[in-house]
């Protein structure tokens, strides 16, 4: 097996070799291609500018792979503030004997990612450390938009603005989860990473006032911190919550919080309630929002509730951050 | 699936409510006890408190195996790792219960404590072991897990398999049930009885309460499962004709697993066992027979609980007795809440204060 040495990451012939070979290979474009220290950009108006890292173990998984996340989750984060993505960064920490073949897997689907979004990636580094224990890979991105319209402005929510959630719930974290053979459980789920860029193409901006993709800490996670920020509440149903059903069970199996569970391709949007309906209507006709639904709506009385199938009404607490199967 | 939908159905809800209304006396409180967590849980999450009468009291039990585990018996998985490289396997829910110097095994694993979490006792023979360390299984639970941990010792006696050890803090439910029955403060007409552990004991577990002519009602975890047993124990009341009910019999088999109890036989014996908040029960939990000795961790890593109280102010003793609503203890939702516990009772995912922190508006 061909690996990753720190000669990789030196600077010298061999860290050259892979900037032609790898890099330039799959990300050529005309400003990458000059290879300067810093590449010259050109934008009009408003940016929407954003980073994240990408530690997703393992980095393969059904549905995505860590390569993907990484474009994914930055452009996500600009198409959610109101931007459409154009420009990314690309940093690779890969640990020595971390294997050359697993990483052109992944730099291939960064590729087919990037080309899919349309963004371009601009710059990038790669660092290889000392192995310890298993050699692993992670992903930096950093994402130039333009901006569009500021869905970010918690100043706009009212009370009465309806809650829609673009896709089902819950598959991500699970999927990545099961993968690790952790659930000890066969599940045929797949990750919903996806391009949610697509969705504000295909839908507008148009009674669409605030966005925030769902992703750690699930729908729970969004809509407290939505809450925070506005002094308002949210009441959201149940039943009109999209989740598939193996989805459901297994969470409930596993004593996991549905709300709770990371997605990376669903995004929580808050639209004018007169609008809502017809905004799911469209949405729906896009394959990665199918099962987009209005769930709820903004209230004042400053908390998140959740109201069951029989009308019983519980709190949404912030996540804690730990997903912890139960005993039994 | 098909078969939960049907525990849930809205309108057998509506109509188990409704009946609940009509036959529960106004002028009559009546005080019901799930003793088991998950129950709790179910209770909580499905808002099931405020679509009862308000003079329908659902009272939490001491049914979460992480909160009766003592504060002595929690530090000695800390003992453990402190004095021992070893590997240690537990159920998620302890990874956030605090040690008596209010640190929790999230916190030491951070710190390159070998430490991983399983979802049932046979996942510890997978685990990977390059440094060839020796593993030892953190085991607690009622009679539910108290057979899979039985299965555990059986696959490693009958296979000879070396470096397997397991900490034994299991305990079991006639003692605590016997206590709640004799406690003259403790004013409960009816229990919700565990239907996990009745799947192993069967029904006979429960003839002590009937005899103290209060209603033994056995329930699973859906809502309609949950408010038919309800029901079930108003009626019970409103007669005075107190008999034990299996409402789970779609699981339960009135006899218990005849199996799954030789195996426990096999292995264990009972033993007195520490409660949190409750102290000394005699006969109350289990220990590894001595004949298989040498795979009990506290023999083979000198542990031993210290009788060490719970932490100043912690009324887990007095939830877990069902005196007390979680949150009439002082430090609910003050000093003690999910992120920064005080008690099991806060973080166990089927503790009474979190149920009541997490979901109860
Ligand atoms: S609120 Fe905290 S301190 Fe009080 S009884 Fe519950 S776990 Fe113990």
């Amino acid at each position: 097996m061909i690996s990753t040495t720190m000669k990789l990451g030196g600077g010298g012939k061999a860290t050259n070799d892979f900037i032609k070979n790898y890099i330039i290979k799959y990300f050529g474009n005309v400003y990458l291609n000059e290879l300067r220290d810093a590449s010259k950009l050109m934008i009009n108006g408003n940016i929407s500018f954003t980073t994240d890292s990408f530690v997703v173990k393992p980095e393969f998984f059904p549905g995505g792979d860590i390569g993907k996340l990484a474009v994914y989750g930055t452009c996500n984060d600009l198409a959610v503030s109101g931007a459409k993505p154009k420009f990314l960064s690309l940093s690779l920490i890969v640990s020595e004997g971390y294997s050359l073949e697993k990483l052109d897997k992944i730099l291939n689907s960064i590729k087919h990612a990037v080309e899919e979004i349309d963004v371009k990636i601009v710059c990038g580094d790669t660092k290889v450390v000392e192995r310890s224990e298993e050699p692993s890979i992670f992903i930096n991105t950093t994402g130039i938009g333009e901006l569009a319209v500021d869905l970010n402005n918690y100043n706009k929510i009212n009370i009465g603005d309806k809650v829609i959630i673009t896709s089902d719930i819950a598959r991500h974290g699970l999927a990545v989860l099961s993968e690790r053979n952790e659930l000890n459980v066969d599940t045929e789920i797949i990750s919903d990473c996806c391009n949610l860029y697509k969705i504000f193409e295909h839908v507008g901006y148009d009674g669409i006032k605030f966005a925030r993709d769902a992703t750690r800490g699930g729908v729970a996670a969004v809509l407290n911190e939505i809450k925070e920020h506005c002094n308002k509440g949210f009441l959201i149903e149940e039943d009109r919550m999209p989740i598939e059903e193996s989805v459901k069970y297994l969470c409930e199996f596993l004593g996991f919080d549905m709300l709770e569970i990371a997605n990376e391709g669903v995004a929580v949007l808050i639209c004018e309630n007169d609008r809502a309906d017809e905004i799911v209507l469209k949405l729906k006709e896009l394959e990665i929002a199918k099962n987009a639904s209005v769930v709820g709506e903004v209230t004042d009385c400053e908390k998140v509730l959740l109201k069951n199938i029989y009308g019983g009404l519980r709190v949404v607490e912030m996540p804690d951050g730990n997903l912890l199967p139960r005993i039994c | 699936m098909e078969m939960i939908s049907k525990f849930r159905d809205k309108d057998i809800v509506k109509r188990l409510l409704d009946n609940i209304y009509k036959e529960s006396k106004a002028d009559k409180i009546y005080n019901i006890m799930e003793v088991c967590g998950t129950h709790t849980m179910s209770v909580s999450r499905f808002g099931i408190r405020g679509l009862l009468p308000k003079n329908i009291r659902l009272i939490s039990g001491p049914g979460c195996p992480v909160c009766v585990t003592a504060q002595g018996e929690i530090d000695m998985i800390f003992d453990l790792l402190k004095h021992n490289d070893v590997i240690v396997a537990v159920y998620g829910d302890l990874m956030k219960v605090p040690g008596s110097d209010g640190r929790n095994l999230l916190e030491l694993k951070a710190e390159g404590k070998d430490i991983r979490v399983v979802i049932s006792p046979l996942d510890v023979l997978k685990l990977k072991n390059e440094q060839k360390k020796d593993i030892v299984f953190v085991s607690i639970g009622f009679e539910t897990t108290n057979p899979a941990t039985a299965g555990l010792i059986d696959t490693i006696v009958s296979q000879n398999l070396n470096g397997f050890y397991v900490l034994m803090l299991n305990k079991t439910m006639p003692e605590i049930i016997d206590v709640l029955l004799d406690d003259n403060e403790l004013d409960v007409d009816g229990f919700l009885c565990p239907g996990h552990v009745s799947v192993i004991t069967g029904e006979s577990l429960y003839l002590p309460i009937i005899k103290r002519d209060k209603a033994a009602v056995i329930t699973g975890f859906e809502p309609v499962d949950i408010l038919y047993s309800v029901l079930e124990i108003i009626r019970q009341i409103n007669s005075k004709n107190f008999y034990i009910k299996n409402n789970y019999g779609r699981v339960v088999n009135s006899l218990g697993n005849e199996k799954a109890n030789k195996l426990v036989d096999k292995y264990f014996e009972l033993a007195d066992s520490m409660w949190r908040g409750i102290g000394v029960i005699k006969n109350s939990g289990l220990k590894i027979r001595k004949q298989y000795k040498y795979l009990d961790a506290s023999e083979r890593f000198g542990l031993r609980p210290s009788d060490k109280s719970e932490i100043d102010g912690c009324k887990c003793g007095e939830v877990l007795k069902g005196k007390i609503l979680p949150n009439m203890c002082g430090l609910f939702g003050l000093a003690c809440s999910p992120e920064n516990p005080v008690g099991p009772c806060m973080v166990s995912s089927e503790g009474a204060c979190a149920a009541y922190y997490k979901y109860e508006i």
